[in-house]
């Protein structure tokens, strides 16, 4: 081991491979620190005190909860706008969902290199394992990855390391290979076992990893938002407005999002000067945001629908609210659409 | 010392912690920042970015949706 103290940097999830990864190379000496990139299909954080149900169930930021677990500093990065790019034109294509996993690490490897150059770290640490995921920690992705993030002999794989070729931090002798593992496999076994030894308890284990585009149900309303505008593009409101409430598409040049209960109408009632919206004024109901350029007819029967889903749905009629993004109200009397008039096709 | 404020009102975690970050980074140690945000999660959050970070929260608090947090910069 040289004299210097080397520096590294760890890419954080907030699951347990990450927060393991960062404790072996601490171990060994190592000055780390913590780097969490924010895509906005980030599942961690938001969305989970959106709905009121979920309120007051303890709600941590993972990715901060590892980092303060390891003592050490996490530098989150925002990487809304460049991360597009990577979804919209993934070179090795989707996984299983809208998933680019394969693009997706290469992109945030990519970033905690150019990190470590304007910072003057050495290496760049992942919690990687081959095998692990299908799309994108397999042995041969492991190699890309290096690759084409340019990292190339900087990114160490600390749980996997023993099944590598050499990277320069273990040529140089800052880490000892020795000390480094050999995880493989979808088995989560030995790093619970790490995870025991090293005394970390608590930790994290989300089912379908980290990311929203993971899901089934959030891809289908994200490829939905795709072909009804005809392009690939969104913003990060339009992702966001995924997450939240019942989405109902009656024609192609606009979509109805639905609050499902008071902690989604709240969070949807700060979208009211982006979005036009419908609120039944004779009956409770949710809050109704309309996405999308929409006629008369068009607004008649997204009322329909709205009174639909308020306490006036046996009435004769329904009073509702019509509030465009500029703040001009009118208001209509409807008769509820009933529950057959709606298509299944219409839920995305 | 200077005092300074950000509006985080409407984004929703991680986005105030990371606005809060940034402005950090720009400020003087002992300066502090007093940031606005709805997301109740940053009650969590910020204290805990400043706990691994090395600053200092010296105020913190909620009143009809609103979350306001004073963050002393520390020497980090």
């Amino acid at each position: 081991m040289s004299t210097t103290q080397r520096k590294a940097v760890a890419l954080i999830s907030g699951g347990l491979d990450s927060l393991l990864a960062a404790k072996v190379v601490m171990e060994q000496g190592v000055h780390v620190e913590g780097i969490n990139f924010y895509t906005g299909f980030c599942v961690e954080g938001h969305t989970h005190a959106i709905r009121k149900k979920d309120r007051n169930k303890p709600k941590r930021n993972n990715a901060l909860w590892v980092a303060e677990q390891l003592g050490i500093k996490l530098h989150i990065v925002d990487v809304i706008e460049e991360y597009k790019d990577v979804v919209i034109n993934p070179k090795h294509g989707y996984g299983a969902n809208m998933n680019p996993c394969l693009d997706c690490k290469g992109f945030m490897v990519k970033k905690a290199h150019e990190w470590i150059e304007e910072n003057n770290f050495d290496f760049i640490i992942t919690g990687e394992v081959i095998g692990q995921r299908p799309m994108s920690q397999r042995k041969e992705t492991m190699p890309v990855i290096a690759e084409e993030s340019g990292a190339g002999e900087l990114l160490v794989r600390p749980l996997c390391a023993q099944h590598l070729p050499a990277t320069l931090p273990e040529q140089e002798g800052w880490l000892d290979r020795e000390q480094l593992l050999d995880f493989s496999g979808r088995t989560r076994k030995p790093q619970m076992a790490l995870a025991e030894q090293y005394g970390f308890e608590d930790y994290a284990q989300p089912a379908g990893g980290c990311c929203f585009l993971t899901d089934a149900q959030y891809s289908k309303k994200f490829v939905d938002l795709w072909d009804a505008r005809g392009e690939r593009k969104y913003e990060l409101d339009d992702i966001m407005l995924l997450k939240v409430g019942r989405h109902i598409r009656p024609a192609k040049n606009f979509k109805l999002i639905i609050g499902r209960e008071e902690g989604e109408n709240n969070f949807l009632s700060g979208y009211r000067k982006v979005y036009s919206n419908l609120k039944t004024t004779s009956h409770a109901g949710p809050l109704v945001m309309i996405d999308g350029e929409v006629s008369e007819q068009d607004i008649e029967l997204a009322a329909r629908i709205a009174a639909r889903y308020s306490q006036g749905r046996t009435a004769e009629t329904v009073e509702v609210e019509y509030t465009t993004k500029d703040g001009e109200a009118r208001s209509l009397s409807v008769t509820p659409m009933p529950v057959s008039e709606i298509p299944e096709t219409w839920h995305v | 010392m200077s005092h300074y404020t950000l509006d985080a009102s409407r984004m929703m975690c991680p986005m105030p912690v990371i606005r809060t970050q940034d402005k950090i980074a720009e400020l003087e140690i002992a300066d502090t920042l007093e940031v606005t945000c709805t997301d109740p999660g940053a009650l969590n959050d910020i204290p805990a970015w400043c706990r691994i970070n090395g600053h200092e929260v010296i105020a913190a608090s909620e009143q009809d949706g609103q979350v306001v947090i004073t963050v002393k910069k520390g020497n980090g």
